[in-house]
């Protein structure tokens, strides 16, 4: 009886104490490298084709064909890891990995187990979503390491039959293994991101998450402070950005539930289901596989040149040599060349289009590059968004958003006109910014007689509110500013009125 | 016509150069001589039609006196284990009965540019794993030597046993073998044939149904050793298909008439390990008596030891049956191939399919190998296996500084019956039958047989070369010295 007291108190102290459950997460992507070719073969890689056409011998794991390694994969595949701070390996050697699966044609796929290519980086991202943390801030998660490997086919499943299509077989991946340095979903989420960014600038991985050109497993588990880390579960396959957020959010809270009932988490597979926004376990991977790994003997060790010098497949100084600027380092230029808040320089770099519209306007003119990045922000990206369409949906030339910025800071037109202007020309006008305001008549009244005379009408049309103001109720005042805007339909440059209308009510007082 | 299948290649080529016989007149006497030799069964596959097709396009490039090479025109015939664009390649299995390749494997592709003339694909024991060409499904190769009746016969040894036959009966001039273990040299060895086993590398494995990928080696059976050289000229350089192949450039090796070499002071090394308790009198003696030969004629005899030659055979067996169990791993009945009549299950289709596609051999050696490879063996079993490999690689590096050749026996007897062969099991005969010629193998080193005399029951008796990597000109060159000191007769019946 006692013993049973001490095991439940053992129990209650374990699950149901109200500290909080911290989540340990780490990822593995796989990122098809950008090639026109296999891995190993000649066959094209090209997304969409027809059923089982781009299938070389080798890919269909015909007797006698050997694999032959494409040097343009391992081309990104070493940039990939300069660009995440990896320490590239001189020599690494390919493995096979053997499974019976009906896409898998060899029964086994070559990969590198023992010795990958890279080893060691790090990856340094923001982590910004706005309304869950306001603050941005810098998070990390080490890599463990960075592998080449083939992918395999697709299999199709009716009640009465199974096809494969082999176009996929042997197309080339790298993947990275993360460590689990991540605290949370949000952090998942902003790390492939930041991925997606760093792969797309460097063009080693199209990142095309709904082709499968970029997919995450995610390694969730939960334990208390203090207390060793909680038995883990993979989630595999995950296809997006917000699926990687939601599958480990609902994967954390899952074993929340469970433990807290008093049950126990099992390590498993599990998959995320977009739909449903669930997780569910995979019954075919539930048994332990022995993966039978062996050197591929087919493939000499792979040799890459760290110094200036020619041997090996490629070479490290010339992959550096040709690395574009990396978004940090992007971040950090437009913060301090420009002067942007944190915020915005995150913004631009996560929008790759908005960034390239940013620096061509300044490259056509200098203008107040902090208004124009307000005004792309806030209102340009504010009304695509609002207009449901995405930034690659909008073609507006750089000249035009200088006009704009130039109509801004010369007072021409008012920061509302110009989100009218933006406004067409998201929509499809053609005309330049200039031709609209003229055409619409909407140059900013900036005579300040004419605006006094405006204000004096507005005050002497409302005597209650003028009253109102007079009596000591300011807030009014805005009801003024507004009747303003809509009696020169907008028009108004407000920072006069605002100032004239306080001269006038004032006098009034008197 | 008789007389000119028994000649060399440099002899027919000359024949047909002066137009003393046509491409067309040889490959059809080829063909013939292939219907008559039926009995010793060296062919899964005549190929009339591409033969005669080709000979006929060899003809033309006679008569418009534009051929290609040396071989133009020359029959040969390629062991069933490598690809043959639209020529079903069957590994003599049931798993491979029905297919046909859509690509050339690399050795042959060379050869048919080089004019040669395919007339055959041949026997072999099911994916080449064997030592006696008696493990296929369309029934064992017969040795010609010492041959009476179909009941019980000598074994031709194997696993390219077909080839050795087609060329020991003059029913072409080469044959293209594989050698892993010694699949090439042991059959030259029994038949009374050259057989070479080239430097890993050297010539391209693209289309070589794999059985052991760091191992395997095309390689060359001819009844001379100047026609061995002239299809190795053909067949090997870098293949950019084939990782493993040496970048190297392959120079043509041209070996100087036997009466004007000299090995005077050359090294050549007896290891004594390869005096083992198995080995027969009669080679025992053939051994010393070639070694003699070979001091009166200006070498340097010595006794040298590779200490580690008996794990040998235990290690090669490991790493056999792990590269077979992965190499087997593609025949799932999906792709191509043989596939059974079962639809309940994926699995159970892969399942039905691999034991009714596969002999009980090549069955063993699978499970075996999973179970080396499994995570909790790798390091006690192959790894241990690849580390010996290493050990047994240094022998050889090591016994360079001292000599520059080695002299061994190829095989540790003659050609066995049948009947006696086929008493103990496959893995046994193939610890006794690869003895002297794996250890090559693991360490990529070239190795010839070359047939010496006949013993006193009339069957060849063979002696086997060993050099460093890439020593084919020197290793050849010895041969063919060899070849001048014993003069070897061929089989009468076939070879005047």
């Amino acid at each position: 009886m006692k013993l049973l007291q001490q095991f439940f108190r053992h129990q209650r102290r374990k699950y149901s104490s109200t500290t909080k459950w911290q989540s340990v997460v780490g990822l593995e992507v796989h990122a098809q490298i950008s090639s026109a070719s296999k891995l190993f073969s000649g066959s094209s890689t090209e997304f969409a084709s027809p059923v089982n056409t781009n299938v070389s011998l080798f890919d269909s794991a015909v007797p006698g064909t050997l694999p032959v390694l494409n040097k343009k994969c391992v081309e990104a595949g070493v940039m990939t890891a300069l660009a995440l701070n990896c320490r590239v390996n001189p020599v690494s050697y390919f493995d096979r990995k053997h499974y019976f699966y009906a896409d898998l044609p060899a029964g086994y796929q070559i990969t590198q187990q023992r010795a990958p290519l890279a080893n060691d980086g790090v990856l340094r991202f923001h982590v910004h979503t706005p309304g869950t943390n306001k603050k941005p801030y810098v998070a990390e998660a080490r890599i463990k390491q960075i592998q080449l490997e083939q992918d395999s086919g697709k299999s199709l499943h009716d009640d009465y039959q199974s096809l494969v299509d082999l176009n996929r077989a042997g197309a080339p991946l790298m993947e990275l293994v993360f460590e689990p340095d991540l605290k949370n979903a949000e952090e998942a989420a902003s790390l492939v991101k930041e991925l997606i960014i760093i792969l797309e600038r460097i063009q080693t991985c199209s990142c095309k998450m709904e082709e499968g050109a970029l997919r995450v497993d995610a390694n969730v588990s939960i334990h208390k402070p203090g207390s060793p880390l909680g038995t883990r579960t993979e989630i595999k396959n995950i296809g997006s950005v917000r699926g990687v957020a939601g599958a480990i959010k609902y994967e954390i809270e899952r074993q929340i539930k469970v433990l807290e009932s008093g049950g126990e988490i099992v390590n498993e597979t599990r998959a995320w289901d977009a739909t449903t926004k669930t997780t569910l376990a995979m019954r075919d991977k539930e048994q332990k596989q022995d993966y039978r790994y062996m050197p591929e003997p087919n493939l000499p060790p792979l040799h890459i040149a760290l110094g200036p010098v020619q041997q090996g497949c490629v070479n490290v100084n010339e992959i550096v040599s040709k690395i574009p600027e990396l978004p940090e380092d992007t971040r950090n230029r437009l913060r301090e060349s420009f002067g942007l808040v944190p915020e915005h320089a995150i913004i631009l770099v996560n929008e790759s289009k908005l960034q390239k519209l940013f620096e061509d306007v300044l490259a056509l003119e200098t203008v107040n590059p902090k208004l124009l990045a307000n005004i792309l922000i806030n209102e340009y990206l504010a009304l695509i968004h609002a207009e449901k369409l995405a930034l690659e949906d909008v073609e507006t030339p750089a000249k035009y958003m200088r006009d704009i910025i130039k109509l801004l800071t010369d007072g021409i037109i008012s920061r509302n006109t110009a989100r009218l202007v933006l406004e067409k020309i998201i929509k499809g006008c053609k005309d330049s910014p200039i031709k609209i305001v003229e055409d619409e008549d909407w140059r900013q009244i900036t005579d300040e007689n004419k605006l006094r005379q405006i204000c004096q009408e507005v005050i002497d049309e409302n005597p209650k509110a003028t009253k109102q103001y007079l009596g000591g109720k300011t807030k009014v005042f805005k009801f003024f500013l507004g009747a303003v805007t809509t009696k020169t339909n907008q028009r108004a440059n407000m920072t006069f009125v605002n100032n004239i209308l306080k001269e006038l009510l004032d006098k009034s007082k008197k | 016509m008789d007389r000119i299948l028994s000649l060399n290649i440099r002899l027919v080529n000359k024949l047909l150069q002066d137009n003393v016989i046509s491409s067309t007149e040889l490959i059809n006497a080829c063909l013939e001589r292939a219907r008559n030799i039926k009995k010793y069964n060296p062919f899964i596959t005549i190929t009339d039609n591409v033969a005669i097709k080709q000979a006929n396009a060899s003809t033309d490039r006679y008569n418009k006196k534009k051929t290609l090479s040396e071989l133009d025109g020359l029959p040969i015939a390629i062991k069933d284990n490598f690809c043959t664009e639209n020529i079903k390649t069957t590994c003599a299995s049931k798993m491979l009965e029905n297919f046909i390749p859509k690509y050339n494997a690399t050795p042959y592709a060379k050869l048919k540019n080089a004019g040669a003339i395919l007339i055959g694909k041949t026997n072999l024991d099911q994916f080449a794993m064997g030592s006696g060409t008696v493990d296929s499904i369309y029934g064992p190769t017969k040795n010609i030597w010492g041959y009476s009746d179909d009941n019980d016969f000598f074994i031709t040894g194997g696993s390219s046993g077909g080839s050795a036959i087609a060329v020991a009966t003059g029913t072409c001039y080469a044959a293209v073998g594989s050698d892993t273990g010694g699949s090439t040299r042991n059959p030259a060895s029994y038949c009374g044939l050259v057989g070479l086993k080239p430097t890993y590398g050297l010539i391209s494995r693209l289309g070589l149904i794999p059985l052991v990928n760091s191992m395997d080696v095309p390689g060359i059976l001819t009844r001379t050793v100047d026609d061995c050289v002239t299809v190795l000229n053909t067949i090997s350089g870098h293949d950019p298909k084939d990782s493993t192949s040496l970048m190297r450039q392959h120079r043509r090796i041209r070996l100087p008439p036997a009466n004007k070499m000299t090995i005077k002071g050359l090294k050549i090394g007896i290891p004594i390990e390869y005096h083992c308790e198995h080995l027969s009198p009669d080679v025992l003696d053939v051994w010393d008596d070639v070694a003699n030969v070979l001091e009166e004629s200006g070498a340097i005899i010595k006794e040298v030891s590779l200490p580690n030659t008996e794990y040998s055979i235990v290690c090669y067996s490991i790493l056999n049956q792990c590269e077979v169990a992965s190499n087997m791993a593609r025949y799932d009945g999906i792709e191509f191939g043989f596939r059974a009549d079962e639809n309940s299950s994926t699995e159970k289709l892969y399942a039905t399919t691999r034991s009714l596609g596969f002999n009980e051999v090549v069955r063993n050696r699978i499970l075996t190998g999973n179970y080396f490879l499994l995570t909790r063996n790798y390091e006690k079993y192959f790894n241990q296996a690849l580390k010996v490999r290493r050990l047994i690689s240094n022998d050889f590096d090591n016994i360079w500084d001292e000599v520059q050749l080695l002299l061994t026996p190829t095989t540790l007897s003659t050609a066995p019956l049948y009947s006696d062969f086929i008493k103990k099991t496959n893995r046994d005969q193939c610890a006794v039958q690869d003895y002297c010629t794996q250890p090559a193998n693991m360490a990529g080193i070239p190795a010839v047989s070359i047939p010496i005399k006949l013993s006193k029951t009339g069957m060849p008796i063979s002696l086997q070369l060993l050099g460093r990597n890439l020593s084919e000109p020197m290793l050849l060159a010895v041969a063919k010295l060899i070849e001048h000191l014993v003069e070897f007769k061929h089989n009468p019946k076939y070879i005047i």
